[in-house]
Formats: structure tokens, C-alpha cells, sequence
């Protein structure tokens, strides 16, 4: 797939569709890539990269990359357009100033998982059909199949679909998949509050405050965060309390409720391995469960839930007449 | 030399943690880390914990004092937490080398009493690196995962665990210990030293070097065009700088519960837009401006400032763990490149 990207970038150069080119920059090892620009149909030759470890999702760098001068192409995973679509609902994106192709995605995978299974020394990682082949220097080879260290975002996978593009590299597009993306929010609620206290309590233990989740997240655009504001009265570098500490993921979690696409970046930079997109995911399962079906960057110009009045909108308090538990 | 069978090696972290606080890497959910030991806790064998083991000396929220108010009266109360002596057991090579990067920042006229503190209460039994990472490049730096600093190092070898005392503290550390250890030879080690070594070197950082930075000019790296390019993709959070055992900046500042005022210290990253800020304004407005401060603070100013060391000791967290895949082996190997002045 990576030959016939590079192949249409450089047509699309070549033709003046587009004057750059969004992508994935080659790094030191198989898994290392940086979203990068590209500009000529040299630097694709030399760095542009797409493999099983090129997850990151590049649709927030497209406000920066729309409010330039020119168009650029941009290659977007279903997740990604996802993503992208709800920053056009939201007039974050220039549309006109961006030459989508829609490119399928079967998973990225998780270096980390990769780590977990005990293997170091790591000399090379070669893709082959369905599985890794990972070279030790202690001339070990590992055979480990692709899907068990898919990234949580991947092993849940909600759509195959492209939501928004100019063309698809494929020539068709890929449509929902049923997953169980809702079963751990689903344990959660199952558990007594104290339970459920002292889990989201050891999990946000770990934060280190770095805000890799909220600088990643394409739901978070704001110019200026009020927990880098020093004029909101709620800038911190770092917990005074652990008070503090569950509010800045709940705050963020409530803020992009019914904007939250669920595309898992979150999960995916944590350093920490918080499972920050269940926080998301129940929001958007009680959106559901309260208000019918909902997706956001589904759709054009769709309001949100949570931003739109219908007088036949659950009351509140059916929340706690249900116990917790869904319906 | 000493031994002592690693069947009994619960014996020996029980002797230790019965007069001082001991501190081990434990296996934990999102990566190994140091925890208090205790009966029952398992020493892990990963080639080294998620976060770096700076918090020991320098952690990431510390209470300086706090101010409390009685009637118009106001009073300074110090918060300062002068623990019992503790020992950190399992730390690798490359993080044992931090403490004396933190050291030259730290302990520098004037002294931070509060690391110092700490410091001084701490005794390091480092622990021998065989099996490197791809991401370590330690080597880099002259450190020598196969040897590693320390008070006490050690290895473990052959259902054995050696320990060689490197300081008094570790000379004291091992005496108290005594009747648990039997004499033994270097040499039982020195195999596995080759082969730590070798791989190290035949890994794919294994030739990495940062000596051909201090070839250039600092305003020549400063304004090198390559940094446009290597910031264009940063998002601008803080994980390698808190992941990372030698950034040391921090901000200080005040929690306020209505009834006192705790002034506390916190880390900060050169990274984020409001670094800085207290004084007198940000005065980096860009993100490739930031991104560049902490790689040329890294790679050219501390060498600068302190005899030729670099800030940076190749553990290899931030390879690990940044979101977009940025890093130091990169900046390093692009600013090294040929580019137009």
C-alpha cells in the first residue's frame, strides 16, 4: 500500500492538486514513524512511510496545515476521518484547503504489547501477511500474530468507513463493524461505586500530568486550555491533590462528551497506560442508551446530544432510576 | 566481591528492610516501577521501570512550606519531610548516571537542600543490564550498563547475585549484610560483561555518538534549519521530559485549601507553552523554539556548562515513549547531517 500512495501523492504533486503531502516520516525503526509534511516527490521517496505501526491519527494537524497558504493532501484512516469530519462540524478544518484520499486500515499494532511479551534486544521487525517476524540479538526470532498486538483503538475497531474524502485508494469503502467496545465500560458500571472509585483511583494514580492525551486528542482544539491558563484560577502542572488529579481527566472527559469520536489516540500516548478512552466510551454509551444511536463525525453538521433539546429527552434523574446499569 | 544465592535473595532484602526503607522495581500495570518492598513483592526483570528513578531524589510534586493564617498573624510551618534513611535496590546503569547529572544541577551553589537531603539518605545498589533494549544507546555516553555505578553494584548471574561495594555507603550497606555473603571471584561476572557489551554494540544504536555536537558552534546548531522540520510534528506535551531521568526543571507554586497555603514545587517542561511564565512571559512563543530549548539544553548547553557531559544518559524512555515518534537518536543524527547555512 505504501508504493501506491507514494505513487498517487506524486501524481496528485505532479498535476497541482496539491502542492504538499500529509503523512508518516520513517524514524530509526520499524515502529518509530513521525506524522510529517512532505513537499516533492523526492522527500516521498526518501522518508514517506505506511505500515502496522503508522497509527497516529494526523486529522489535528490539518487546522494548523488548512490555515496555510495551498492545498495539501492528506491520507486518512477511517478513524482519522472520522475525526476529521467532526473538526469540519466544528470550522476547525478548511475543507477546500485539503485533498482527502481515503486509505483502509486492518489495525496498527502496540510496540509496547510487543515489549510485554518479555522480548528484547530487538535488531528487526518485518511485516509478513498477518503476523510480525521480530529478530533478536540473541538470534531469537518471534512469529507473533499481528492482532494480539493490535492497539486497543484497533482490536475495538467501530467503522471500516472513510466518512469524508476526494477519492479512495481502494476505489471502495469499508462500512461499520460490530465490536465490543462497550464491555469494559459495561464492567465498570456493573461495579459498586467504591469498587469503581478505587479503580479510576488507581489508574489516574500513575498520571504524570504530561497532557500527551489532550495535546494528541483532535476533540481538544481549544488556543488555550484552561489548565495552561494562568488567569482561569485552574492551572496545574501537576496535582496538589488527587482531587485534582480525577478532575483534570473527568473535566477533559465531560468537555468532549458528544465531540469524542472515540478514535483512541488518548489510549494509545498515555505513557502511563491509563485507559482514559473508557471515560470517553461512557459518555458516548449513555448517549446512546439516553438519546438513541450516536456517532460523532459521522454526519455533516450534526448537533451532538448533549448540545441539542428535544422535548422528549430522558430527564436526568432516569440516570439514577436505572441504577447504573444501561436501560 | 560477595555472593549470595538468588534463592536467598528475600533474605537479604528482608535484612535491608529492616533497618532502612528499601525500594524495589516491581512488574505493575502499565510498566515496572519502584516500589517499597516487602514480603512477597517480586524483584522485576525488566531491562528498566517506565519511569525513571530521579522521582527518588527529586519527585514530581514536593511540599516546600506552607503559610498558615491566625487572625493577622501569619505563621511559616516547614513541611520539609526528613525521612529515614532508604536504599534503592535494581537501578539500572543509565539511571544511576542521572544522579550525578542531577547532582551538578542540584547540589551547585547554592544547594538545594531539599535534594540534598535526599541524596544523602539514599544508598543505590545498581543492577547490571543484560538484556538491552533496541532503544538503549547508553553506550553513547561512556556509561557502561555491564558495569554500572553506584554505592553497590550488582549482578546476577548463574543463580547467583554479586554485589561489589564502590563507596563507603556501600562498603557499610554490604558489611551489615555480612554474615548473609561469601567471597567471590570478579571473574564470574566477566563473561557476561562481554556479552552485555557486545550487544549494546550491535544494536541498532550501538554506534550511535553525540561527540561530533560538540564540533560545531552552539549559534551554528541554534541556527540550524533542521529544526523546523524536526518540531513541525511535536504536540507539544511533556512525556519525554518527565519520563526522562535527567530533566530536571521545575515550577513552584501555591495550593491554596482556604484555611493555609502549601507552597509546593511541581516539574515543569520546556515544552509547554506556559514554561517560564512567572517571570517575566514565555519567551519561547513557538513550538519549534521549545522544542529546541530542550535538545539544545541536552546536547549543547550542559556539555557546555559542565566539563563536556551531555544531559542526556541514552535510557531510551523518551524513543519509547513519545506520541508522534520524535527523539533525541534523530535530532541528534539530523543536526549532524550536512545542512545549508
Amino acid at each position: 500500500m505504501q508504493d501506491r500512495m507514494i505513487a498517487r501523492a506524486k501524481e496528485l504533486l505532479a498535476d497541482g492538486t496539491v502542492d504538499r503531502v500529509m503523512g508518516w516520516k520513517k524514524g530509526e525503526f520499524l515502529y518509530d514513524a513521525t506524522p510529517a509534511v512532505f513537499y516533492s516527490a523526492e522527500e516521498l521517496d526518501a522518508g514517506f512511510v505506511m505500515n502496522a505501526f503508522t497509527a497516529a491519527n494526523v486529522s489535528k494537524y490539518l487546522i494548523k496545515e488548512t490555515k496555510k497558504e495551498g492545498k495539501i493532501l492528506a491520507f486518512l484512516k477511517p478513524c482519522d476521518s472520522f475525526s476529521f469530519r467532526q473538526l469540519m462540524n466544528e470550522h476547525r478544518v478548511d475543507r477546500d484547503k485539503v485533498y482527502i484520499v481515503g486509505i483502509p486500515s486492518w489495525g496498527k499494532a502496540d510496540m509496547e504489547k510487543i515489549r510485554q511479551k518479555g522480548i528484547t534486544g530487538i535488531t528487526s521487525i518485518e511485516e509478513r501477511e498477518g503476523d510480525f517476524v521480530v529478530n533478536t540479538i540473541l538470534r531469537e526470532t518471534h512469529v507473533i500474530k499481528k492482532y494480539d498486538v493490535y492497539l486497543e483503538k484497533c482490536k475495538n475497531c467501530k467503522s471500516k468507513e472513510i466518512v469524508v474524502y476526494d477519492e479512495l485508494l481502494d476505489g471502495e469503502n469499508g462500512a461499520a463493524v460490530t465490536n465490543s467496545r462497550f464491555d469494559e465500560v459495561a464492567k465498570l458500571e456493573a461495579m459498586t461505586p467504591d469498587e469503581r472509585f478505587a479503580f479510576w483511583q488507581n489508574e489516574l494514580s500513575r498520571c504524570i500530568r504530561c497532557n500527551a492525551c489532550r495535546n494528541v486528542c483532535p476533540a481538544c482544539t481549544c488556543e488555550k486550555c484552561v489548565f495552561d491558563n494562568p488567569k482561569s484560577g485552574l492551572e496545574n502542572k501537576a496535582a496538589a491533590t488527587s482531587f485534582e488529579e480525577n478532575m483534570f481527566h473527568i473535566i477533559r472527559a465531560f468537555h468532549v462528551a458528544g465531540r469524542c469520536t472515540d478514535c483512541g489516540e488518548c489510549s494509545r500516548v498515555c505513557p502511563q497506560h491509563i485507559p482514559l478512552h473508557l471515560l470517553n466510551r461512557k459518555f458516548i454509551k449513555d448517549m446512546n442508551e439516553l438519546y438513541g444511536d450516536f456517532q460523532a463525525g459521522e454526519a455533516e453538521q450534526q448537533r451532538h446530544p448533549v448540545t441539542s433539546y428535544r422535548t422528549d429527552d430522558a430527564e436526568p434523574g432516569v440516570i439514577y432510576t436505572r441504577g447504573g446499569t444501561g436501560k | 566481591m560477595k555472593r549470595i544465592a538468588l534463592t536467598s535473595l528475600d533474605a537479604l532484602l528482608a535484612r535491608i528492610a529492616e533497618t532502612q526503607a528499601l525500594y524495589v522495581p516491581v512488574d505493575a500495570k502499565g510498566g515496572a516501577r519502584f516500589e517499597q518492598w516487602e514480603a512477597g513483592k517480586v524483584l522485576s526483570d525488566a531491562t528498566n521501570t517506565a519511569r525513571s528513578a530521579k522521582d527518588f531524589f527529586f519527585p514530581q510534586t514536593e511540599s516546600l512550606y506552607d503559610v498558615k493564617m491566625t487572625g493577622k498573624k501569619l505563621e511559616i510551618v516547614d513541611t520539609r519531610e526528613d525521612g529515614e534513611d532508604f536504599v534503592i535496590f535494581g537501578a539500572r546503569a543509565c539511571d544511576v548516571r542521572s544522579f550525578s547529572i542531577l547532582d551538578s544541577v542540584f547540589l551547585a551553589d547554592p544547594v538545594d537542600t531539599y535534594y540534598k537531603s535526599r541524596r544523602d539518605r539514599a544508598t543505590v545498589v545498581s543492577l547490571a543490564c543484560t538484556k538491552p533494549e533496541e532503544t538503549c544507546f547508553c553506550q553513547a555516553f561512556g556509561i557502561d550498563a555491564a558495569a554500572p555505578e553506584g554505592d553497590v553494584a550488582a549482578w546476577k548471574e548463574e543463580g547467583y547475585l554479586y554485589l561489589k561495594a564502590q563507596s563507603e555507603k556501600g562498603e557499610r550497606l554490604l558489611e551489615a549484610l555480612s554474615d548473609l555473603l561469601e567471597d567471590a571471584d570478579e571473574k564470574a561476572v566477566e563473561t557476561q560483561q562481554m556479552r552485555t557489551r557486545w550487544f549494546l554494540s550491535a544494536l541498532p544504536l550501538g554506534k550511535v555518538s553525540f561527540e561530533g555536537m560538540k564540533q560545531t558552534d552552539l549559534m551554528d546548531h541554534f541556527k540550524n534549519e533542521k529544526w523546523k522540520s524536526l518540531s513541525e510534528a511535536c504536540i507539544g506535551c511533556g512525556t519525554c521530559t518527565f519520563v526522562c531521568p535527567t530533566c530536571q526543571c521545575y515550577d513552584v507554586r501555591e495550593f491554596d485549601d482556604g484555611k493555609k497555603v502549601r507552597k509546593f514545587r511541581c516539574w515543569d517542561s520546556c515544552m509547554y507553552s506556559d514554561f517560564t511564565l512567572m517571570a517575566h512571559g514565555n519567551s519561547r512563543n513557538s513550538q519549534l523554539e521549545r522544542f529546541r530549548q530542550r535538545f539544545m539544553h541536552k546536547l549543547v548547553y550542559h556539555p557546555n556548562n559542565h566539563d563536556g557531559e551531555f544531559g542526556c544518559v541514552g535510557c531510551g524512555r523518551c524513543l519509547q515513549k513519545c506520541p508522534i515518534g520524535m527523539n533525541i537518536v534523530k535530532v541528534e543524527k539530523a543536526l549532524e547531517a550536512p545542512h545549508e547555512e
